[in-house]
């Protein structure tokens, strides 16, 4: 871990260090209510998140690698468990759990870029129907072979293009990629925390009342807002300029937002809130990371055209 | 020694390859009378995922009830079967007019023991949520009137274990856990079996996967 990084997450130590004064300083003051007690819970598994990163990102790159593959991997599974499927599906499951989970974080750790950009689009997308339509159940066919790609997609694919920052050789930036890593998820997961801060206290009118309806408007400028500023004046540990930081910072927070849309869709689809209980306060695995699964790939193959 | 790892070793796996979350209700009563927990039935693995549920110390007190044919075939099964999970074995043949195949059960009920137990006596692969339950569940109140019943709905695990594959999939169960209620025994058979068939899909319907 170099000086950079280091004083990066001394800094979130010192912001989660006066979230949780504050977080206590509310709970005093108000007493018990649901609101803060969330919150609290919140701010708490912010800790352990932000702890496991640091662990990740000082042991190093294939840490980080195995670190992402383990959110894949329980991202995947909220997915697939939350979106049913048929004893058909049993050997399409199989290959997604066991074989193109493992192998697509395999090709970023072997730098294969050429495979890793193609393998869950193109050669699963293929497999997984073939094996469904072997076991001859045809019922709601294309519907259990697209959650099943769908799943792989979001929660493997996309989640994947985190680490697989980590592969990419931008001149001048040698050996400083983990700070692309910190800044994204920086940039995004600080997008969420500020739409919920400004949607709590400002927030009037709902954006999408019948997608996601703690969304308001107010929340949602305030927090892009914010969180572009912020990547803005992160911009000294990216390659990127200020003007380009905030352009950057601009698209993923939008990115992010419309992930969040689109998964609380599907979650309204299948009449449930959350998509896990694994982090308290906040719920599944994939209600965290909903936003970085949209964010990743575009902000991945920005860079890679831009910089590389 | 070797069934105390072995336990340990199951009970921990089935926990980990099915996220197991027990929700609902949770506190067990601990007093000297027996309680009857029991569940659908679609998977082998339903009664190791109820049993770890459990708290260990109802746990302790709690033996699952299994099926004659299947684990009484070989010595490593009957291993398993006595000495790992502490079973208690039910003939499936029916009742014949020289035994009970109740026999069993009431004597660990009458020790005090708790037991789980799947009413509808097989493994549900049908699209039917519930199949029709069996009566040894009304047999079993009236001789024990004093029974606390309490249904327990696994979701999930028939598609995390589903039968003739070889490897489970990593996928996540719930157990919802209703409340306990005793049966009268003054009831008839059929309303004692719809009460608790009833009992168990409600539960069905607020498990949160």
């Amino acid at each position: 871990m170099n000086t950079t990084t280091l004083l990066l997450f001394l800094g979130l130590g010192a912001f989660l260090l006066l979230a949780s004064l504050i977080g206590q300083l509310l709970a005093w003051k108000q007493g018990k209510t649901a609101v803060v007690d969330n919150l609290n819970q919140r701010i708490n598994a912010w800790w352990v998140m932000v702890l496991v990163l640091g662990v990740a990102f000082a042991a190093g790159k294939y840490a980080v690698i195995l670190l992402f593959l383990g959110i894949s991997f329980y991202a995947l599974r909220e997915f697939l468990t939350l979106l049913p499927t048929r004893r058909g599906d049993y050997w399409a499951l199989l290959v997604a759990f066991y074989v193109a989970l493992p192998i697509q974080y395999l090709l970023i750790a072997i730098d294969w870029y050429g495979l890793f950009s193609i393998f869950i689009p193109v050669y699963v997308f293929l497999l997984l129907p073939i094996l469904a339509s072997i076991s001859g159940d045809t019922q709601h066919f294309l519907e259990r072979t697209a959650k099943v790609q769908w799943g792989l997609m979001v929660a493997v694919y996309c989640i994947s293009s985190v680490p697989a920052l980590l592969t990419l050789e931008i001149i001048g930036y040698e050996g400083r990629n983990l700070l692309l890593i910190a800044w994204l998820i920086l940039v995004v997961q600080l997008s969420d925390v500020f739409q919920y801060v400004c949607g709590k206290l400002m927030g009037k009118r709902k954006v999408a009342p019948t997608l996601s309806p703690s969304k308001t408007l107010e929340g949602l400028i305030g927090g892009v807002f914010l969180a572009t500023l912020v990547g803005g004046a992160l911009h000294w540990i990216t390659p990127f300029s200020f003007g380009e930081a905030v352009v950057i910072a601009f698209i993923v927070n939008a990115l992010g937002f419309a992930g969040g849309l689109v998964m609380s869709a599907i979650k309204r689809d299948r009449g449930i809130k959350d998509w896990g209980a694994m982090i308290q306060g906040h719920g599944g695995m994939l209600d965290r990371i909903d936003s970085v699964c949209f964010a990743a790939p575009v902000y991945f193959h920005l860079i890679r055209y831009f910089w590389t | 020694m070797f069934a105390h790892l072995l336990r340990f070793i199951l009970i921990g796996l089935a926990k980990f390859i099915t996220g197991a979350r027990a929700v609902g209700n949770l506190e067990f009563e601990q007093d000297a009378s027996p309680a009857l927990y029991f569940a659908n039935h679609t998977s082998h693995g339903d009664f190791v995922l109820l049993w770890a549920s459990l708290p260990a110390d109802v746990r302790k007190k709690t033996r699952p009830v299994a099926g004659a044919d299947y684990w009484d075939k070989t010595p490593l099964r009957r291993f398993i079967i006595h000495q790992v999970f502490n079973g208690v074995l039910v003939s499936r043949e029916g009742c014949q007019p020289t035994n009970n195949p109740l026999e069993p059960l009431l004597k660990a009920l009458d020790q005090g023991d708790s037991l789980i137990f799947f009413p509808e006596g097989t493994r549900n692969l049908s699209d039917e949520l519930l199949l029709p339950f069996k009566s040894g569940l009304y047999h079993l109140i009236k001789h024990h009137p004093s029974l606390k019943l309490q249904p327990v709905w696994i979701s999930n695990l028939n598609r995390a274990m589903p039968k003739g594959y070889p490897l489970p999939l990593p996928l996540l169960c719930t157990l919802n856990f209703g409340p306990q209620y005793c049966a009268s025994s003054q009831v008839s058979k059929n309303d004692t079996l719809h009460l608790a068939s009833s009992e168990l899909l409600a539960l069905k319907q607020d498990t949160p996967v």
